[in-house]
């Protein structure tokens, strides 16, 4: 069976969602085919990680489940950045607007309005999806490097604006005090499932998306705009719906974050250092894959964990690294994996299988 | 009218863009002094043996010698220093520059010889009063002339001219010929590469027919007849 | 400080903006290249002229003689050794170094020079103002001005009417058919970088000289400059001087209003410029 691989990352291949979806050429002899013994170990191991983490309230201490916790939150920032730029073009520098409206909101949701905190947490999320619709459309004016500026102004307004607004603590904060319901032990395991579910359902969700049409599309649209709207691909569409997705998804890391912290600033919650953190996590990981947050963000935790006593320079390491990582190894350390043996944990491409040529004055 | 060394001297040359390999085993020789027309289909490969000559082909293999010295390695602006001036497929000119000022940053590299900004007026009068135009306010025809006089600002020993007809009225393509032996009398080796075949055969000393990535016919023109050249340039196989 | 005094506050602060913006402008304009490192280069010139202060005695406005040129050097090496390799594609490489740079720039002035504030004293110059009819000029923001202007204008006869200038543009139009008319484009992408650095040197000095400064600045400086180019329009220098002084009057007069409203004003007029003019005052019709 000779196997074509439509979406390699060859500039030259434009049209990789039109060769995928017209296999109707023979359909009886072309299989499409998106699982490998590679990708089924993968979710094999990936079940696994799920129930050992998803019951690490029973086995590990508080102060490692905190550590856990920042790291499904990161994981969930950084599969959102990486489906924005990764995967629809759109490098935004300012993510940290939808962090801050989360944690923001959940405050408000929970502190002023009253409602239960864990449950207020979804909410801001869909209060931040909201509002990301207005700003999607300012900012799409923007193109390139102009518009990754123009993310960071948007933030930088939100947090000028939140700090000026005395109901939100104006510039000194606001602390959670809604959670004070529950006992220390409650809190923090609700929390951490929480943060588990987010960070997991970042990525499942992710996948999934990729693996419908959208992903196509998307494949398409970063590969060749016009090529991709002249097939149909509504890119103006596409990009605002992964917009507003990563705005949401950005909101809900947010929130549990400041959840898990409780003390809420402007300039913390709203500094372009969430920004840095979610760019480096993936271009170190990988971008344009759904392995390289996971690697990238186990990577990132390690460090933060063991280098941070020394101040800004596990900062400055990483800075480097992401650096020469961005120009030497675009695909990320998990690219340099993949492409070495080829394996995949969670693909979202698709191979189609051929028929063997016929013997009899073939090609090769 | 090849007397002594050749002036550019191709040999097995190979050239590809990413995998597609678009050269093969590409040996042609150019002497001083000489006009060489390259004609060939579409995607026969002309184009990319110019560029290849010029330095703007990344991949190659095979041997590039231009006076003796070999050329692998030696960075496109640097050709230029040596002698090698290419007018791009498409013209180029720069939009955000007058026409003077493109004729002006043509002699960036400072080679000495008798083309200058006056002269180049000389040899394309229809240029004459539109110095200070904007490049991009020009006719097809001008902006062609305007290239071609680029070209020559860095007074080149060799002269390469891709697809100068293309887009043009016969008319302005023949002006643009009767340049030529003005460009020949100065002393630049001129090789052009034509889809118009009959303005080829006219123009040139000795003509080489390029299919698919190959050379498939050379010689002068008078010595080959119609026959031989179609079956060149499409590749009809008896 | 009355309304009139505040609109020319505003008015000379753009001009330290308009110095700010023009390297921004320039990177751009030549290797479709946004530096978003831009405002930390302004602070660490700022830091390098505090560096020989300190060490020299020397007036800060003199420290230019030494700053400038190091930067121009600085900005050459980093374009030819680093950023050359970022340059085209789909743009993601160029932000992700740029970016990168940036936050290890911050961070290692913060190891270097710790959070705190520091300031350059130009000394009785930054006392002394000017008095128009009722309005009080200081010099320093006069001559801040001033200099601006000089830095756009400068920049503008080097692009219209030099050697350099026609090898800039040309090359900004057709990186490749530059080099077949001789042009080492690589050198040309490096020296539009070392003036982008020259000017921000002086950005940033004069900026140290009239606030305080610290390690952090930088960002924010990058998204005046920003502004300033986008309410200005895209494709025009002296545009982006008349967006660098929207920009200082929405500032100042925001202020005005109330403290905490200065800079934010500044944004709302940008968001605004952003929503119903794309392509700016003074610019060109965007085609994406």
């Amino acid at each position: 069976m000779t196997t074509l691989d439509p979406d390699r990352a060859d500039p030259t291949q434009v049209d990789s969602a039109s060769s995928a979806a017209s296999t109707g050429a023979s359909p009886s002899h072309v299989e499409v085919e998106r699982a490998t013994a590679a990708s089924r170990v993968g979710a094999g191991l990936a079940l696994v990680a799920v129930v050992v983490f998803g019951s690490a309230p029973l086995w590990a201490r508080t102060s490692v489940l905190r550590t856990l916790i920042g790291f499904f939150t990161l994981l969930a920032l950084a599969t959102m950045w990486n489906l924005l730029a990764g995967y629809a073009g759109l490098v935004s520098i300012g993510q940290q607007a939808y962090i801050g409206i989360g944690a923001y909101g959940l405050y408000w949701l929970s502190d002023s309005a009253g409602l239960d905190p864990f449950a207020a947490v979804p909410l801001a999320a869909v209060v931040a999806a909201v509002i990301s619709v207005p700003v999607a459309v300012l900012a799409f004016r923007l193109r390139g490097g102009y518009f990754a500026i123009g993310t960071w102004v948007i933030a930088e307004a939100l947090r000028l604006l939140v700090a000026n607004i005395s109901q939100l603590g104006g510039g000194s904060g606001v602390t959670v005090t809604a959670v004070s319901g529950y006992d220390r032990q409650t809190r923090i395991y609700l929390t951490y499932w929480l943060a588990f579910t987010v960070g997991v359902g970042a990525v499942t969700l992710t996948y999934l998306l990729l693996r419908r049409r959208l992903g196509l599309a998307l494949t398409a649209s970063r590969d060749s705009e016009t090529s991709a709207r002249s097939l149909g691909v509504d890119v103006y569409r596409v990009k605002l719906l992964v917009y507003v997705v990563a705005a949401f998804g950005c909101a809900l890391a947010g929130a549990v974050i400041y959840l898990n912290l409780l003390r809420i600033q402007p300039d913390a919650a709203f500094s372009v250092n969430w920004s840095a953190f979610m760019i480096f996590i993936v271009v170190i990981g990988g971008v344009g894959t759904i392995e390289g947050p996971i690697v990238g963000a186990i990577l990132f935790v390690v460090v933060q964990e063991t280098l941070a006593q020394y101040g800004a320079w596990y900062l400055i390491l990483l800075g480097v690294i992401a650096v020469a990582i961005a120009l030497r190894a675009r695909h990320g350390l998990w690219g340099l994996l993949a492409e070495r043996t080829g394996i995949s944990l969670f693909p979202v491409r698709r191979r189609l299988k051929l028929p063997a040529p016929p013997t009899a004055g073939g090609s090769r | 009218m090849i007397g002594g060394p050749p002036l550019l001297d191709v040999s097995g040359l190979d050239a590809w863009y990413g995998d597609f390999q678009a050269l093969f085993d590409i040996s042609i020789s150019v002497g001083e002094g000489e006009v060489v027309a390259i004609i060939g289909a579409n995607g026969a490969g002309k184009s990319t043996l110019l560029r290849t000559i010029a330095g703007l082909q990344p991949r190659t293999a095979g041997s590039l010698t231009f006076d003796g010295a070999a050329l692998a390695g030696v960075p496109a602006h640097r050709r230029v220093a040596l002698g090698i001036s290419l007018v791009p497929e498409g013209r180029r000119i720069f939009p955000s520059l007058s026409v003077e000022e493109n004729l002006l940053v043509g002699a960036q590299a400072s080679r000495p010889g008798a083309w200058t900004v006056a002269a180049v007026l000389e040899l394309f009068p229809l240029l004459g009063d539109k110095r200070r135009r904007g490049g991009s306010q020009l006719s097809g025809g001008e902006q062609q002339a305007l290239a071609i006089g680029r070209g020559l600002m860095a007074n080149p020993r060799l002269l390469l001219l891709d697809e100068v007809s293309l887009g043009l009225a016969p008319i302005i393509v023949r002006r643009i010929y009767e340049a030529l032996p003005a460009i020949r009398a100065a002393g630049t080796t001129v090789v052009v590469v034509e889809q118009d075949i009959g303005q080829a055969l006219r123009a040139a000393d000795r003509v080489y027919c390029m299919l698919e990535g190959r050379v498939a016919l050379e010689g002068v023109p008078a010595e080959l007849d119609r026959d031989q050249i179609a079956t060149a340039y499409f590749g009809v196989r008896a | 400080m009355t309304t009139a005094n505040n609109l020319v506050q505003g008015l000379l602060l753009g001009g330290l903006y308009a110095m700010f913006a023009t390297g921004l402008s320039l990177m751009f304009g030549v290797m479709r290249l946004v530096n978003l490192a831009h405002g930390d280069f302004a602070i660490l010139a700022a830091f390098l002229a505090l560096v020989i202060v300190d060490g020299t005695g020397l007036h800060p406005l003199l420290t230019l003689a030494v700053a400038v040129p190091a930067m121009f050097v600085l900005g050459y090496l980093l374009q030819r050794g680093l950023l050359n390799f970022a340059v085209g594609g789909d743009g993601l490489a160029a932000v992700l170094v740029t970016f990168g740079l940036s936050i290890i720039l911050q961070n290692l002035l913060l190891e270097l020079f710790s959070a705190d504030s520091r300031g350059l004293d130009a000394g009785a110059i930054e006392d002394t103002s000017l008095a128009l009819g009722r309005l009080n000029v200081g010099w320093f923001p006069l001559l801040t001005l001033v200099t601006g202007a000089a830095v756009l204008g400068g920049l503008q006869l080097l692009l219209a009417r030099t050697r350099l200038g026609r090898e800039l543009r040309a090359t900004s139009d057709d990186p490749q058919t530059a080099q077949l008319v001789g042009i080492d484009h690589r050198h040309a992408f490096a020296v539009a970088t070392g003036l982008a650095l020259a000017t921000v040197a002086i950005a940033g000095i004069f900026l140290g000289t009239r606030t305080t400064f610290s390690p952090a600045l930088g960002p924010t400086r990058l998204i005046f400059a920003f502004e300033a180019v986008i309410i200005g329009g895209l494709g025009s220098l002296w545009g982006t001087l008349a967006g660098g002084m929207v920009l200082g009057v929405a500032q100042t007069l925001g202020a005005q209003i109330s403290p905490g409203w200065g800079v934010l004003t500044g944004h709302l007029v940008f968001l605004a410029v952003l929503a119903f003019r794309p392509s700016g005052l003074f610019g060109k019709p965007v085609t994406t």
